[in-house]
């Protein structure tokens, strides 16, 4: 709980780091930002079930715990990401989003 | 006394057809061949059979009986019903016989004329549908069914005529036969549907009969002064127009002789352009009684104008198969004014009779005259009479067959053409002066054309031939000599104790005078024949230098595929038509070419949602799932 703050600043913090993930998934241009993307999105979730466990529950736990699994989740995840990025360059060449467009009409 | 064996003449026929057609590639043509001659040899003797027991005993009380076997086909109100069946009448056993007899020969003919030919198996096909065809327009008991058989009939005359498929005149030829019979056949319909509507029926047997309902009541109702049933009588001829190749319908005979001469034999010699000459005789006693005859008049002036012109048209041809085919275009003349001018009761109806019997007899010389070219076509490899001379001394079965059909045709004394076509005059001259006179013009020139065609061919000078002319194999020359013997046998048959308009006998007697006055003209016609073309001289080409420019329009037939031409194209396609053609060009196709184009260009833009960038698939997933977020949303609060 913060002095001060109430619960819906904090919200509508976590709605546009969402957002801004969501739009960076959309229109970068290099892969590695999109997973940085994919970053922000997961971490602006993670924010949000934090916020709602201080201001509505206090008296439990599972929100912060679920925080945790979201951290855990984020990096399995970039793993992946990044070993199917590694195996794409090896074809490409490239880590750019323009030299992967060849299944077009 | 049960004729209903009948009902097995046509299909044996077509039994054949449908064996023969779907293992054309199998069966090989030594064995089609004889399979096609041996079914017909079945309905040959079944006819002969059916002849035999019908005019021997078939008279009740004086009069011949009619046998009808039918079944109901298809109903649509408990008056208007379709029957398909068999009706054994004098007329119809004659047909059986002449339809059977020529069909047989031209079966065993074909065997050799046709030997060596790739489409052996499907030319005695198509044979053997055309003679089921034309035993069931025969056999046919009511209007629709003849029309049925009618149609089809003409169906195998445009398989028979195209039959050499790749030659483009042969495709041509077919074409215009059928095209023009069909639209002589819109005329049939209507005049069917015209009679049928009015009367109630359309069986013939109720048609015809004489307390029936048309030829008591035909003046009932009136179209612009005539009787709707003149009307339809007159449509219905013109279906006979089409098919008997009367003038002005009759551009198509002459191109027909594209087909091998077999089919010219059977077909457009001796029995479907009779088909027309056997529709009339089929509604003898409505035409005769409906109007006072009004229909009937029309019958005999066309059937007189174009044995005239048929006659005249063939005295300047130089193709042999030609000159028969307008041959043929007369004698049909010949027919239908036989019955224009006959009447009805006992020796009046003489005219019907003579009809009748030149039916019989031109079947079996002008079959025997086409065959005997066929075989003079296949020994000199061409059709002109410029290619042929002195035959005589090489094929002299042919000659001698050929000889005795021509000497039958010009009405020779003592053959069979002599008899028919002197009843015929017989009874032109008691009703109608005009049409007796045009009738011996004819004969005259009938006896000229045809011996000038059989100097020309067997006397003259002989031609440098590439390989000597030899004589045809047995299978050709034994229907010559067959039908040869009918050529000059079949005048001997007391035709008027069978078939007459009546249906009760009556004993004909020879008029001496009016015959003496036949044999003359036709005697005078060989002769001048034979000054003209027996040796090669100049006389011929005199003649025609002085006859100028009447000489170059017989020649070209009197132009009248010219005029058809001309109408057609420059008329009707250009004028009448251009309205409906623009509509058809510029609406119609624009629109259903703009559908296209419209379809391509929608597909063009919409073909960008496949990218190939995944940031877009993901665009609209998650626009997908926000508008579903909304709409569920928005129905949770409500």
């Amino acid at each position: 709980m913060i002095e001060g703050i109430s619960i819906y600043e904090i919200l509508t913090l976590s709605s546009i780091l969402f957002f801004i993930g969501i739009y960076g998934f959309f229109t970068r241009g290099n892969l590695i930002t999109v997973l940085l993307s994919i970053e922000l999105i997961l971490n602006a979730s993670a924010v949000n079930f934090a916020v709602i466990n201080t201001y509505l529950y206090p008296d439990f736990l599972q929100g912060a715990v679920f925080s945790i699994f979201i951290i855990a989740l984020a990096a399995a995840e970039t793993a992946l990401a990044i070993a199917i990025v590694i195996n794409l360059y090896k074809l490409v060449y490239s880590v750019e989003v323009k030299d992967t467009e060849t299944m077009k009409y | 006394m049960d004729f209903s064996y009948t009902v097995l003449i046509p299909l044996i026929p077509l039994a054949l057809f449908v064996i023969l057609g779907i293992f054309s590639k199998k069966i090989p043509p030594s064995i089609s061949g004889w399979m096609g001659s041996i079914g017909l040899g079945a309905s040959f003797v079944l006819s002969l059979y059916t002849a035999y027991h019908y005019f021997l005993n078939g008279k009740l009380n004086g009069v011949y009986q009619t046998f009808t076997y039918k079944s109901t086909w298809l109903i649509f109100t408990d008056k208007l019903h379709i029957d398909m069946g068999v009706l054994i009448d004098p007329i119809s056993v004659m047909m059986l016989v002449v339809v059977s007899t020529v069909s047989l020969m031209v079966h065993l003919y074909s065997r050799g004329y046709m030997k060596g030919d790739d489409g052996f198996t499907r030319f005695f096909a198509y044979l053997a549908l055309f003679s089921f065809s034309m035993f069931g327009l025969v056999l046919a008991t009511n209007l629709f069914q003849i029309y049925i058989f009618w149609e089809l009939v003409g169906a195998s005359s445009f398989l028979l005529i195209g039959y050499y498929y790749t030659k483009p005149s042969a495709v041509a030829a077919a074409k215009k036969a059928f095209i023009v019979t069909r639209f002589a056949d819109l005329g049939f319909l209507i005049g069917i549907l015209v009679v049928s509507y009015y009367s109630g029926t359309l069986d013939f047997g109720e048609l015809n009969s004489l307390q029936g309902s048309i030829i008591t009541g035909w003046a009932s109702t009136t179209f612009m002064g005539l009787s709707v049933f003149t009307w339809g009588l007159m449509l219905i001829y013109l279906g006979g127009v089409g098919k008997s190749a009367m003038l002005p319908f009759h551009i198509w005979l002459p191109d027909a002789m594209e087909g091998p001469t077999p089919v010219s034999a059977l077909i457009h010699a001796a029995t479907m352009v009779v088909a027309g000459v056997y529709l009339v005789a089929r509604l003898f006693p409505l035409f005769y009684f409906v109007e006072d005859g009004f229909a009937l008049n029309m019958v005999a002036y066309i059937g007189a104008l174009s044995s005239l012109i048929a006659a005249i048209i063939a005295l300047t041809q130089t193709d042999i198969k030609r000159i028969l085919a307008f041959s043929t275009m007369s004698q049909i003349g010949y027919m239908m004014l036989a019955l224009g001018v006959s009447k009805y009761e006992g020796h009046e109806g003489l005219g019907y009779m003579a009809s009748m019997f030149h039916l019989f007899t031109h079947a079996m010389f002008k079959a025997l005259l086409f065959l005997g070219a066929g075989s003079v076509i296949h020994a000199v490899h061409s059709n002109y009479m410029k290619d042929m001379g002195s035959l005589r001394k090489y094929m002299p079965i042919t000659h001698i067959t050929f000889l005795i059909a021509a000497l039958s045709i010009a009405g020779f004394p003592g053959f069979a053409g002599f008899f028919s076509k002197d009843e015929i005059l017989v009874a032109a001259y008691e009703n109608n002066m005009l049409i007796y006179i045009s009738s011996v013009t004819v004969a005259f020139l009938t006896a000229f054309y045809i011996f000038r065609l059989y100097f020309a061919v067997f006397w003259g000078e002989d031609k440098k031939y590439e390989h000597t002319p030899h004589e045809s194999p047995l299978s050709m020359t034994i229907p010559l000599i067959f039908l040869a013997i009918l050529s000059f046998a079949g005048g001997y048959i007391p035709f008027s104790e069978y078939v007459t308009a009546d249906k009760m006998s009556f004993t004909s007697h020879l008029n001496l005078p009016l015959a003496a006055i036949a044999s003359s003209v036709g005697i005078f016609g060989i002769i001048l024949a034979f000054v003209f073309y027996k040796k090669v001289s100049d006389l011929p080409d005199r003649f025609a230098k002085a006859f100028g420019v009447f000489y170059k329009w017989t020649y070209h037939k009197f132009y009248f595929d010219e005029i058809y031409q001309f109408v057609t194209k420059k008329i009707l396609f250009g004028i009448v038509a251009s309205g409906a053609a623009w509509f058809d060009k510029n609406i119609v196709d624009a629109s259903m070419i703009g559908i296209g184009n419209k379809t391509m260009s929608i597909s063009h833009k919409i073909k960008g949602m496949q990218s190939g960038k995944f940031q877009d698939y993901a665009m609209a997933f998650v626009g997908g799932g926000v508008i579903l977020a909304m709409v569920v949303f928005y129905i949770w609060i409500n």
